[in-house]
């Protein structure tokens, strides 16, 4: 039995609170090796986790890599430049010879939102993870931007969350919703009214129109990068320029939010347009942290996913 | 071929509103009468339904057999074999085959190979566009008289209002029936199922049932305008049904289909990523499958039609932005349309209606009929009888259907077409 109650994770509402806390700890208490000289521990030792990225990602692919790693696992990564898809071969058939080979995990990002459910849906012993499917989830992004959060605050219930940008098309954004307001936060977004999804009230989040609105009074403000190539070919904004006048974040807006307020990004970064050049490097930054606990938040879910009787010990 | 005597079936010929129990008798493939007075021939073959219900041998205005072209997704064979088993005795082909139906050679050879290979009548709908481009008319007259009965573009709309207009002043000189996919593609391209709820949650992008209702306006005003007869195909949104119902009262010739999904299901059948359940139009919110029911019920919707649409595993057991539209639906018509009646949404007598004599009358085809002298088409239904939708249970070439594994209520258990048994459920042997 793996230790959460999913085989796969491919969307927050796959898991529980309980599996969210587990989480957690799990990377609070996995985080240290981070810190050692020599980062390396036993527990995946002689287990294999691939990664296959069928769209390009540096930090999410580096951190799944280096999680795997500091654990003792084996890492392949696959592109998709380099893989079959190219040729013709169906998502299906990748996913059957690739766990032919009896890996152990497969962390499969796709362009297509709902890939890594149509993926698990046909193998039969690895456990897929979710690196982001489209404009679907980002599971894993949610669960280290929770990590970082509650190792700021110490909690998460109660804080009110602001983000601001493309909702409809972030994946990120999506997780985070679901994940912040399973555990207990208050999560409000704001941008163009042309970049919420209908009905995303149903999801758990509360929509205003202007981003000032969102920040007052916010422990959390998250800012997200605009996605010009998922927005079907025509833009959702008349300019950058007005988009980053009306809903950039700027030290001023953020005057707005509780002191002691931290500004996240889930990256990468468009400095001048989502966010002011200056806030990303500010004191309420925590985007550099975001990135650091990812790798934990990895470690965690990959050494959790894995059936318990077959890990060494930490 | 010996006489055929049903008897003691529950009648239901909605050419007459004729409901009532009673006896067909079957001579050299015709009807020889129906009703309570008739006796059988002493050769005869006897079959006492029991109640069952005898209808006309039910009409699908909507379908797609994919031949030629795809035939790995179905046949002219196997397509008619489903409808047979459906209870269709008769079913209008779509012309976005490979090649496409834009010529009367095509026309033609599907004419020709129904005969050749055909459990059911095949009337084949010809493009409104050549190559279903939109761009320049196909050629309606020529079409005609190889045997197509109606005109469309089919999973494509036609774009281009002006050109639309064209088509529909064409065809009056013809006399000619155009059946709209009514899509405005701006609103619709590169979207995957109904925008709502379930895309948010799904984080595929949806479409609006704006998409529908602008280019259902846009067919019912032109057709009003220029005085062509249209058909509206798949209705699947609220705002259509209003449309089509104001159209109506208006005096507009316009009729409607919509497809036993769009009053089975919802959008939450897409849930999972299923590819079982998409469709173009997609499935909608409880309130347009309410709003359709009430559209059957008042008669705003003339039709129930499959829109079947065979797919393989290639086009569905993939990505769903990347999977084809389309579901099949010969086969399970029946029993989806009898929920509506045994919801107390309609009649038998209606369904039956929406199921036969109705489409019979739009695309202006024999049938729909148990008179004396018309064909013996003739669908025998078992309200009771259950059918376990499966794989092995399917004749149909595909199984793309998001009722797979389900057991559905109420079948055809015996199709006649002119006379001859081609699905038996029964155990008789003629």
């Amino acid at each position: 039995m793996n230790r959460i109650s999913s085989r796969h994770i491919l969307s927050i509402s796959d898991l529980m609170h309980q599996d969210i806390e587990l989480i957690l700890d799990t990377a609070d208490s996995l985080k240290e090796i981070l810190a050692r000289p020599i980062k390396k521990v036993p527990p995946l030792r002689g287990r294999t986790v691939v990664n296959l990225f069928f769209e390009p990602s540096t930090r999410t692919r580096l951190s799944f890599e280096l999680a795997a790693k500091r654990l003792s696992a084996d890492t392949v990564s696959v592109a998709a430049a380099a893989s079959s898809v190219v040729k013709g071969e169906t998502l299906i058939d990748t996913a059957r010879n690739v766990e032919a080979m009896r890996p152990d995990v497969i962390v499969l990002r796709h362009s297509c939102s709902g890939a890594p459910h149509l993926m698990a849906n046909y193998v039969k012993t690895a456990a897929v993870i979710n690196a982001g499917d489209g404009m679907n989830e980002h599971p894993t992004q949610a669960l280290l931007d929770l990590f970082t959060v509650k190792e700021h605050f110490g909690r998460l219930s109660g804080l009110k969350v602001a983000i601001i940008g493309d909702i409809a098309h972030s994946r990120v954004a999506h997780s985070d919703i679901l994940a912040f307001t399973k555990m207990g936060a208050d999560v409000f977004v704001s941008g163009a009214a042309t970049m919420f999804p209908v009905m995303i009230e149903t999801m758990g989040a509360r929509v205003v129109p202007r981003p000032e609105e969102a920040i007052e009074g916010a422990d959390v403000v998250m800012a997200l990068r605009i996605q010009k190539e998922r927005q079907g070919g025509r833009s959702l904004i008349p300019s950058v320029r007005e988009y980053a006048a009306v809903f950039g974040l700027t030290s001023e807006r953020m005057r707005l939010a509780k002191p002691g307020a931290v500004v996240m990004h889930p990256g990468p970064i468009n400095r001048g347009v989502e966010m002011a050049p200056e806030l990303a490097d500010g004191p309420y930054s925590v985007i550099l942290d975001q990135v650091t606990n990812g790798v934990a938040v990895r470690m965690a879910i990959l050494s959790l996913i894995l059936p318990e009787d077959h890990l060494t010990s930490l | 071929m010996r006489p055929i005597f049903l008897q003691n079936a529950r009648i239901l010929d909605p050419s007459c509103d004729m409901d009532e129990k009673g006896h067909i008798l079957v001579v050299d493939g015709k009807i020889a009468g129906t009703g309570g007075g008739i006796a059988a021939p002493e050769d005869a073959v006897s079959i006492d339904l029991h109640g069952l219900w005898a209808a006309p041998g039910l009409i699908d205005m909507h379908v797609h057999l994919r031949e030629p072209g795809e035939e790995y997704k179905e046949t002219i064979e196997t397509g008619t074999a489903a409808a047979a088993a459906g209870g269709f005795s008769a079913v209008a082909c779509m012309p976005n085959t490979n090649p496409v139906n834009d010529s009367s050679a095509v026309t033609r050879f599907i004419i020709e190979r129904a005969r050749a290979t055909g459990s059911a009548k095949v009337y084949p709908v010809a493009a409104v566009t050549k190559g279903l481009k939109g761009e320049e008319l196909a050629e309606f007259q020529d079409l005609m008289l190889a045997g197509a009965i109606a005109f469309s573009d089919d999973g494509n709309p036609v774009s281009d209002p002006g050109m639309m207009r064209l088509a529909l002043q064409y065809a009056t000189g013809f006399g000619a029936l155009l059946i709209s996919h009514a899509e405005e593609r701006g609103l619709s391209r590169g979207r995957f199922l109904n925008e709502g709820r379930v895309s948010t949650m799904l984080g595929l992008s949806g479409i609006p049932s704006a998409a529908e209702d602008i280019a259902v306006f846009r067919d019912v005003r032109l057709a009003e305008f220029v005085g062509a007869r249209l058909h509206v195909a798949h209705v699947s949104t609220k705002g259509t049904v209003d449309i089509i119902r104001e159209a109506k009262a208006k005096g507009v010739k316009v009729t409607a289909e919509t497809a036993p999904h769009y009053f089975s299901l919802t959008e939450d059948a897409v849930i999972g990523y299923n590819t079982n359940a998409k469709m173009n139009p997609p499935l909608r919110r409880e309130e347009d499958r309410l709003a359709i029911i009430e559209g059957l019920m008042d008669c705003t919707i003339d039709a129930i039609a499959t829109d079947h649409a065979p797919h393989s595993r290639l086009e569905k057991e993939i990505e769903f932005e990347l999977a084809a539209n389309g579901i099949i639906g010969l086969e399970t018509a029946v029993p989806l349309a009898l929920e509506l009646f045994r919801q107390s949404f309609l009649s038998p007598l209606d369904v039956i209606r929406c199921l036969s004599s109705n489409p019979a009358g739009i695309l202006r085809v024999k049938g729909g009929s148990l008179k004396a002298g018309g064909d013996a088409d003739i669908c025998v239904i078992d309200p009771e009888a259950e059918f376990s939708v499966t794989r092995e249970n399917l004749r149909s070439r595909s199984c793309n259907t998001p009722f797979l594994g389900k057991v559905l209520k109420g079948r055809a258990v015996l199709t006649l077409l002119d006379g001859l048994p081609v699905h038996n459920l029964l155990g008789v042997v003629f």
